[in-house]
């Protein structure tokens, strides 16, 4: 695997750690407001110094660690699990079902330009992070399902699965037993990307006010609220800015890299 | 040519039902809305009857689709006088309906403020070209190389530096502390450079990854060694012939880009006040509750990406005859 994937893996797991020890790491409560210290640069006391409401930036980046990987986890499995089974069933029963799956409710969700469908979900539904992750999600599954159905489509015609097909095997038992762990591959690699994603999204839609409402220390909702005074104290915007940055730059590493590893044509170039 | 006019067909079917199912979850869209819309635009002040002059004015007395259920009275069907029709009819004319707050027409609000959008698009689209072509070019022909490296490196952070911290920091650098540029706005001409930058600087970062595997995936075929053994100097083999067949996944790309950067152009515009459509969706339609505008701003952002991609897929097959013949 290169190097770029070993140095994701490592950044993507210091991430995680600060995410699951966040209340042993942060150094001060992340919703204590000291309007007696706003704009503080970091120091020995507060390392990346304080926000407009003199709050830790330090904690709030930690904790903003936990809650964007538990929308981008979230995110990913449940968009995987359904992505996974709808693309199954398009590429494995073909026909009718896979022209009305893959050539027309696919083209659907495509259909809309990146953010703007979930914008517009959160927009109807309300801010709120079960509602950003419904959004995300709803436009999440088709990527793996398109990555499922083509692997499904490769899979099926192998010699094993018409050697199962001959013994007598459902088409159940030869769809989780045979075809799904031999298309498992591709669906690591879309579901680290996914995670990237997940996560900028996840940050994307705080910035524009949509997602995880304050005072919760979400990265984007920081960004946010720094935005104004980048120019008098940038470092309130630089440390959750680093912090997403590292975090997509870390998974889309760790994406690209399995991607390299697992499919030997990619690794020649 | 009866098969590619059953392919004309068959796509444009397609992009015709895409068209009509999105219309229709747009316009569904505003039933989800957590209790009644009335009340939420009007506030919980809002007198009984000022909420039912609202519900009336904008037809939301009138039941949401043809049919309808619920767990006392079970399917109650309402025949044609439903909103949903009503939209359907509307939009076959050109109307979108009236803003829920401004009584305006979302028509007029939106192609007002669309052409600046489009104009931000269209200049973020070149600012990536401009950066992604050399990098592109130069990264693939000298695989593994430093310049290699670098180019790949900086296309994995144009990727994952997200547009609100690039913006910013231009803004910081550029306005702040050179003066070249104004922070924010859209009044002079100079005032797209830095959103253009901003906006571009991710798909540029895509564009430079898929131009360099283009480059080095036509570089092994068969027409390069026989104009390398033809004599034909490095430079001509790769101006020539690699980038002229090169370029033809690039164009996809752009394609299905535009639309990318029609959505991502709400966040662009929202760190520059860029007065355009993601702007008015957001400020204007978002955060005023105006569901009839976000409705009007969805759709057309989502239509002209359909259109924008299908057009691409067109593009694409012109461009490539093994795509046209197969």
């Amino acid at each position: 695997m290169s190097r770029f994937a070993y140095i994701g893996f490592a950044i993507a797991g210091l991430f995680i750690l600060a995410a699951i020890f966040a209340p042993f790491i942060a150094t001060h409560d992340v919703t204590a407001q000291n309007l007696a210290m706003r704009y503080f640069p970091p120091s020995a006391e507060h390392w990346f110094g304080t926000d407009g409401l003199g709050r830790d930036v330090f904690s709030r980046v930690v904790f903003g660690a936990r809650i964007s990987l538990e929308v981008g986890i979230t995110v990913v499995v449940v968009s995987s699990i359904f992505g996974t089974i709808i693309g199954a069933v398009a590429g494995f029963y073909g026909g009718f079902v896979d022209k009305f799956l893959s050539g027309y409710v696919f083209n659907v969700f495509l259909a809309f330009p990146g953010l703007l469908l979930a914008i517009a979900l959160v927009a109807f539904l309300g801010a709120g992070q079960g509602k950003l992750i419904a959004a995300l999600c709803v436009i999440g599954w088709v990527g793996y399902a398109r990555v499922m159905r083509g692997q499904v489509l490769k899979v099926r015609e192998y010699d094993y699965v018409l050697a199962a097909r001959a013994l007598g095997a459902s088409n159940m038992r030869i769809l989780f037993t045979h075809i799904l762990p031999n298309a498992v591959q591709p669906l690591i690699v879309q579901a680290s990307l996914g995670m990237a994603g997940a996560v900028l999204s996840e940050a994307s839609l705080s910035f524009l006010g949509l997602g995880i409402p304050p005072p919760s220390p979400s990265w984007g909702t920081m960004i946010e609220e720094a935005r104004q005074y980048f120019s008098t104290s940038p470092h309130v915007l630089l440390f959750p800015g680093i912090a997403i940055a590292l975090t997509v730059l870390a998974f889309n590493f760790i994406g690209d890299g399995l991607r390299e590893y697992l499919d030997p044509k990619q690794r020649s170039r | 040519m009866k098969y590619r006019l059953l392919n004309f067909t068959r796509q444009l079917t397609l992009m015709l039902l895409v068209i009509w199912t999105v219309v229709s979850l747009v316009t569904l869209l505003i039933e989800i809305v957590p209790g009644d819309p009335a009340t939420v635009i009007l506030g919980e002040t809002a007198t009984q009857e000022q909420i039912d002059n609202f519900r009336i004015k904008h037809g939301l007395d009138r039941p949401a689709f043809f049919f309808s259920y619920s767990g006392e009275r079970g399917f109650v069907w309402n025949g044609a006088d439903n909103r949903y029709a009503d939209y359907w009819g509307g939009l076959l004319h050109g109307d979108l309906g009236n803003s829920f707050r401004t009584d305006q027409p979302v028509r007029d609000m939106i192609f007002e403020r669309y052409p600046a959008t489009i104009k931000l698009a269209i200049a973020a689209m070149l600012v990536a070209i401009g950066i992604a072509l050399p990098l592109g070019v130069l990264s693939g022909s000298r695989k593994n190389s430093l310049v290699d490296n670098a180019a790949s490196f900086f296309a994995l952070l144009g990727i994952s530096l997200p547009t609100f911290v690039v913006g910013p920091f231009l803004v910081y650098l550029f306005a702040v502390k050179l003066g070249w540029f104004s922070p924010t706005g859209s009044l002079y001409p100079e005032d797209i450079v830095l959103p253009a930058v901003t906006l571009g600087a991710a798909l540029s970062a895509i564009l430079t990854r898929m131009i360099r595997s283009s480059v080095i995936e036509e570089l092994g075929e068969d027409y390069v060694r026989t104009a390398r053994a033809k004599g034909v100097s490095e430079r001509m083999v790769l101006y020539k012939h690699v980038l002229k067949n090169g370029l033809i996944p690039v164009v996809t790309i752009l394609g299905l880009q535009l639309g990318v950067l029609l959505a991502g152009a709400i966040i662009t515009e929202k760190i520059f006040n860029w007065q355009g459509l993601g702007l008015l969706l957001l400020e204007d339609g978002i955060g005023k509750r105006d569901y009839r505008l976000v409705q009007g701003c969805v759709l057309v952002i989502s239509i002209t990406f359909i259109i924008a991609n299908s057009l691409t897929d067109f593009v694409y097959r012109k461009l490539d005859p093994r795509i046209r013949l197969s």
